[in-house]
């Protein structure tokens, strides 16, 4: 066990100083590449804050939809295998429900913003 | 101004006196730093008479024949001229560098004023009134690109659907990290290779940030030549639907701003023959699946340790972009 502050709260702690500290005495390419930092220590906030039980679900999913236990990356490999081989399509029960959540999962985490992960949003979709 | 500079302003002032009809050179500027080309701003001035225009040239001034699927800048020059004949909005080729210029590969062509950032193009208030009519013009344009006669090529690669999902394939599999979306859209596409019946010029990246357009009249010019090959015509149709060009405005398909219908059209009345919507939508799906593909490759120049960029780490992160889009095209309902 570690001690505090937890590893979220230093992602998020970074984050913020350097939006509001760091970025504005900056410019040009400098600036763009802290603002893409800062971004990508949001995603990794986002991560820390889901993933967890995320990537749990996700495996549950898998282990009925493969009737198959292992490592998530080990199930994904073999979803990835089933569909490559035609045995697994979007008839499959569950196939579908599974690519939408694991998908919009990701979503969440990596692209919040991201047009298509609004639309969904507001389609009710996750 | 080193030494390299220098000797880089006096080349490219020596052939604008030389063909140009220029007595001096002024405002020489680098506007991007592609990996596979260079871009110069300059004018040119003679009596009376100021010109602004581009020169497009091999990195450092080499050869150009660097990257594995850009074709050459002479190669460029070529069809920029060949779209012109066909009349598509392109900007005029002044002047082709040759060996004893010393300028290394490239071309010099007139700078078309107007806008390519795609989302102005999408959001800006300028470009309101003129907006409605861009998708039906962008339709017209392709149907130029693609009426060029064969005969009248350089030798560019032939790259139809097939070759284009087996290529994709095999860098997906060397990258190794499991995507399910994507082998669910590998196999989608394998099983709907469209028939290799219609084979064109195509321009190969022709979407929302590679066309110049004007305020008032729209498409202006059509950019970017680089990776035009020979292939199936409605990969190009495809192209600029995909999401990640459409600057957030996902209900507007062609680059977020007009309706495929408006496209199809516009590509219709200008000769094209009748567009099948379903061989489109093939090509949206490989062109949104190429994409995030090549979001792993970039992540790919990071892991490798040749670009240790954030930029280049975080791209990574940005396939699952177009993995939510593949869902939407092929698992919506």
């Amino acid at each position: 066990m570690q001690d505090l502050p937890t590893s979220l709260e230093i992602v998020a702690v970074v984050s913020d100083f350097l939006r509001e500290q760091v970025l504005p005495g900056l410019e040009g390419r400098t600036k763009f590449h802290a603002l893409v930092a800062a971004n990508a220590l949001d995603i990794v906030r986002r991560e820390l804050e889901t993933a967890p039980s995320a990537n749990g679900d996700e495996a549950l999913r898998l282990v009925t939809l493969l009737k198959s236990d292992a490592d998530l990356e080990t199930l994904n490999r073999m979803l990835c295998q089933g569909i490559e081989s035609g045995e697994l399509t979007l008839e499959t029960p569950g196939l579908k429900e599974h690519l939408w959540t694991s998908t919009l999962t990701k979503l969440a985490i990596d692209q919040p913003k991201y047009s298509a992960f609004k639309k969904a949003v507001r389609e009710g979709r996750s | 101004m080193t030494d390299k500079a220098d000797i880089f302003a006096q080349t490219l002032t020596a052939i604008a006196v030389q063909h140009l009809g220029a007595a001096s050179v002024s405002d020489l500027k680098r506007l991007s730093g592609g990996a596979s080309q260079e871009t110069w701003s300059f004018k040119v001035h003679s009596e009376g008479h100021n010109e602004h225009l581009i020169l497009r040239r091999a990195p450092g001034g080499g050869d150009g024949n660097s990257s594995g699927t850009a074709v050459g800048l002479e190669t460029e020059a070529k069809l920029i001229q060949l779209a012109a004949e066909a009349n598509v909005a392109v900007p005029v080729v002044r002047y082709v560098a040759k060996p004893e210029d010393n300028l290394g590969s490239g071309f010099i062509m007139n700078h078309v004023p107007g806008e390519a950032l795609g989302s102005k193009i999408v959001r800006s208030d300028e470009f309101e009134a003129v907006r409605p009519k861009l998708a039906r013009q962008c339709g017209e344009a392709l149907a130029g690109i693609h009426s060029v006669a064969m005969a009248s090529l350089p030798a560019l690669r032939y790259s139809p659907a097939s070759q284009e999902i087996k290529h994709y394939h095999e860098i997906y599999k060397t990258h190794g990290h499991p995507h399910p979306v994507f082998d669910l859209a590998f196999k989608w596409l394998s099983d709907h290779v469209p028939a290799d019946d219609r084979i064109t010029l195509v321009h190969g990246d022709f979407r929302n940030g590679n066309i110049m357009f004007d305020p008032s009249k729209g498409v202006s010019a059509v950019l970017d030549w680089e990776l035009a090959h020979i292939g199936d015509p409605m990969e190009d149709m495809g192209w600029i639907c995909v999401n990640s060009w459409r600057f957030g405005g996902i209900d507007k398909p062609v680059g977020g701003f007009g309706s495929r219908e408006d496209m199809f059209a516009g590509y219709e009345s200008a000769g094209g023959p009748s567009v099948d919507p379903e061989r489109v939508k093939f090509w949206e799906v490989l062109g949104t699946l190429k994409w995030g593909v090549m979001c792993t490759t970039m992540y790919e120049a990071f892991r490798s340790g040749l670009d240790r960029s954030v930029e280049r780490a975080a791209i990574g992160r940005r396939s699952s972009e177009t993995e939510i889009d593949l869902l939407y095209l092929l698992a919506a309902d």
